[in-house]
């Protein structure tokens, strides 16, 4: 046999993509927020990446340990805001979020990203926004926040529903000052008060019942434990707006971000690459169903 | 008659001893050469260097959980259906390097840097051939290449088999995935008893046969082999009805069925492990005891884990049932929306490893006549 039967053009194209690998970032400044609860500012070591960084708010990195693993994480500021740096507010609950707790400013991470959708901020513009998150839903959004505020003018009136278990777990007091004067109406619950809290006390989608909307020009957007989503859902369809203005953000069990591994998958989707944020309306068939 | 002027679609008659010769040239041609082989009373895919390494005068009697070798006596090499593994170990390893990550004062990334190998696959069933073109549209998407997958999918030559002897357990016509190859290969044998005749199915088929001179199959060995295709056609182990999947299944998930099902089902991932399209991985660290290093390898992952679908606060999906409803909702239905087909190539591998003998036929028949009462 005298041809050479191998396409080696095609078989040494060699490793030029790169699966799961990480970049190193370094901690440049790690901030408690709560208790089991920090905001931690990274930026990568290699400086061309970190200069072509860009994200959208809503979208999450892969933030990895080594020797430990990865955990997927969203932003929690915007880049403008934070200087450029990488922002990600942890609760360490999980092992790889337990060893990010442990670490000190100048130690580094992996960190691989961004992946997912992310909230609409150009789509709903001109329409009164709901924020409705609860707990540790709120980093996600802070991002979109930050944005609105500085296109304030471009969106309705924005309405931020925001609850904690206690006083203490609320992320980001200092900012609700702030986001006020930024004609935010902030609406603040907790399930339990302590001698100091003078505020509402109560879950989140209860706000519906004080308040009205108008559906044909409001939109929802959520982000929290699914039974408060699931609630928040169900009062704002109660009160017409449409499934297709009504965003949730999504969790589930992620590896590989790219919709590759199979493991975030809720019916049709890949959480991590069709989600995390989708508009009800591509959720209504499966977010109810039990295990699904 | 010899044949000069061969070319793609061209069929011509090897001698059985012949085909070692083919696989030497493609070890010359730096592919390692693998095939079935019997081991431990079954049948795996293995390195094989030639005809002596086959499992000559081997059947497989396979049922639910049950697979038994059958020696037939006969001069034949292929007569087994389906291997207990599947392809797929050889282009998405079970086990595959990503990174090591070294700790010298601050973490240092080395790349994995080994050489991907080049395999010839020895004897690919229809059905398996259109597992590997499943997997393609996994691995291959235009928004996410695999390049563990895409290098050893690049480098492969494909020698087909087509089935004479289908199995209790099979059922490729069902999912029109087989008996018989009609592209994608780079050769295609149809065994019988003295020769095989081989069919060139692409360029670099050719040119693996093009120095050497060639038989033409009389017309009787034509029709005899176009023959015991057809027949391994007639002759299903098993059939499924796909005509109202995948919706069948995604409109369904409240049925009894994955009730009755999840009081069977051991949650062992067998299926998983053997079923030749199924894809979901894992990344995993392995640390060397002083913690200085770390070695981030892919693995196999299967959705009966219950650690598949944990997030903090609790797994989503807790029990057996909504894992069995996880996979064949998958498999049969949302699998269609992802990647445009079903995720079931029909090679029962499913029903002979399930150590309960599930039987995925069975269960989708189940649901059917629940759903129609």
């Amino acid at each position: 046999m005298t041809t050479t039967l191998i396409d080696t053009a095609a078989h040494s194209a060699g490793y030029t993509d790169k699966l799961l690998l990480p970049h190193w970032a370094e901690i440049v400044k790690i901030i408690p927020e709560a208790e089991g609860v920090s905001t931690f500012h990274f930026k990568f070591t290699d400086l061309e990446v970190q200069a072509r960084y860009r994200f959208e708010p809503g979208q999450f990195n892969m933030l990895y340990v080594p020797g430990c693993g990865e955990a997927a994480i969203s932003m929690s500021s915007d880049l403008e805001t934070s200087g450029g740096l990488l922002v990600h507010t942890i609760r360490h609950v999980g092992n790889v979020t337990r060893a990010i707790s442990r670490l000190k400013v100048g130690d580094v991470v992996g960190i691989r990203g961004p992946f997912g959708t992310s909230w609409p901020l150009d789509a709903i513009r001109g329409m009164d926004v709901v924020i409705a998150c609860g707990g540790i839903g709120l980093p996600p959004l802070r991002g979109a926040i930050y944005r609105i505020i500085r296109d304030r003018a471009r969106y309705g009136k924005i309405t931020l529903l925001y609850g904690a278990r206690t006083p203490r777990d609320l992320m980001f007091p200092v900012e609700y000052e702030a986001w006020k004067k930024a004609d935010i109406d902030m609406q603040v619950t907790v399930d339990r008060g302590d001698d100091s809290w003078t505020g509402r006390v109560g879950v989140v989608p209860m706000w519906f019942y004080h308040f009205r909307v108008d559906p044909h020009k409001t939109a929802v957007l959520t982000c929290g434990p699914e039974i408060m989503m699931r609630f928040v859902i169900y009062e704002a369809l109660a009160r017409r707006i449409p499934s297709d203005q009504i965003y949730v953000s999504l969790e589930r069990n992620m590896k590989c971000g790219q919709g590759a591994c199979g493991h975030c998958q809720q019916g049709p989707y890949f959480i991590c690459k069709d989600g995390p944020v989708f508009p009800f309306r591509a959720l209504e068939n499966i977010f109810n169903v039990e295990e699904y | 008659m010899t044949d000069k002027t061969l070319s793609v679609g061209s069929t011509v008659t090897l001698p059985k001893p012949e085909l070692d010769l083919l696989l030497a040239d493609l070890r010359k041609n730096g592919y390692q050469t693998v095939g079935p082989h019997l081991q431990n009373e079954s049948i795996v895919y293995t390195k094989i260097d030639g005809l002596k390494d086959l499992p000559r005068g081997i059947l497989s009697d396979q049922k639910p959980a049950s697979y038994r070798m059958i020696q037939t006596g006969r001069d034949r090499y292929f007569d087994f259906i389906p291997a207990n593994q599947s392809w797929k170990q050889f282009l998405f390893p079970p086990r595959h390097p990503l990174f090591t990550a070294v700790k010298e004062g601050k973490w240092r990334l080395i790349e994995n840097e080994e050489p991907t190998p080049r395999y010839a696959l020895i004897g690919v069933r229809a059905c398996e051939l259109a597992a590997i073109n499943i997997q393609d549209r996994i691995f291959l998407r235009e928004d996410f290449s695999d390049p563990i997958y895409r290098l050893r999918r690049a480098g492969l030559f494909i020698l087909a088999v087509n089935c004479l002897d289908p199995d209790a357990t099979c059922f490729c016509v069902s999912m029109g995935t087989g008996p018989r190859h009609v592209a994608g290969f780079d050769l295609c044998l149809t065994e019988m008893d003295e020769v095989f005749l081989v069919e060139v199915g692409s360029e670099l088929g050719r040119s693996l046969l093009a120095d050497r001179t060639f038989d033409l199959p009389s017309a009787f060995v034509q029709t005899a082999a176009s023959q015991a295709v057809e027949r391994a056609a007639r002759s299903m182990g098993r059939f499924m009805d796909t005509s109202d999947l995948p919706d069948l299944l995604t409109n369904n998930l409240d049925a009894q069925r994955w009730d009755v099902v999840s009081k069977r089902c051991l949650s062992c991932t067998n299926c998983t492990l053997v079923c030749p399209t199924c894809f979901c991985w894992d990344a995993t660290d392995q640390v060397d005891i002083l913690g200085k290093s770390t070695r981030r390898e892919r693995v196999w992952d299967s959705c009966f884990n219950p650690n598949y679908s944990f997030v903090v606060g609790g797994n989503t999906r807790p029990n057996i049932r909504s894992r069995y409803r996880q996979w064949l909702t998958h498999k049969l239905g949302t699998w269609k929306p992802q990647f445009g087909v079903l995720g079931c190539v029909g090679c029962g591998r499913c029903i002979t490893w399930c150590p309960v003998g599930i039987d995925i036929t069975e269960e989708v028949a189940a649901i059917r006549v629940e759903v129609k009462s």
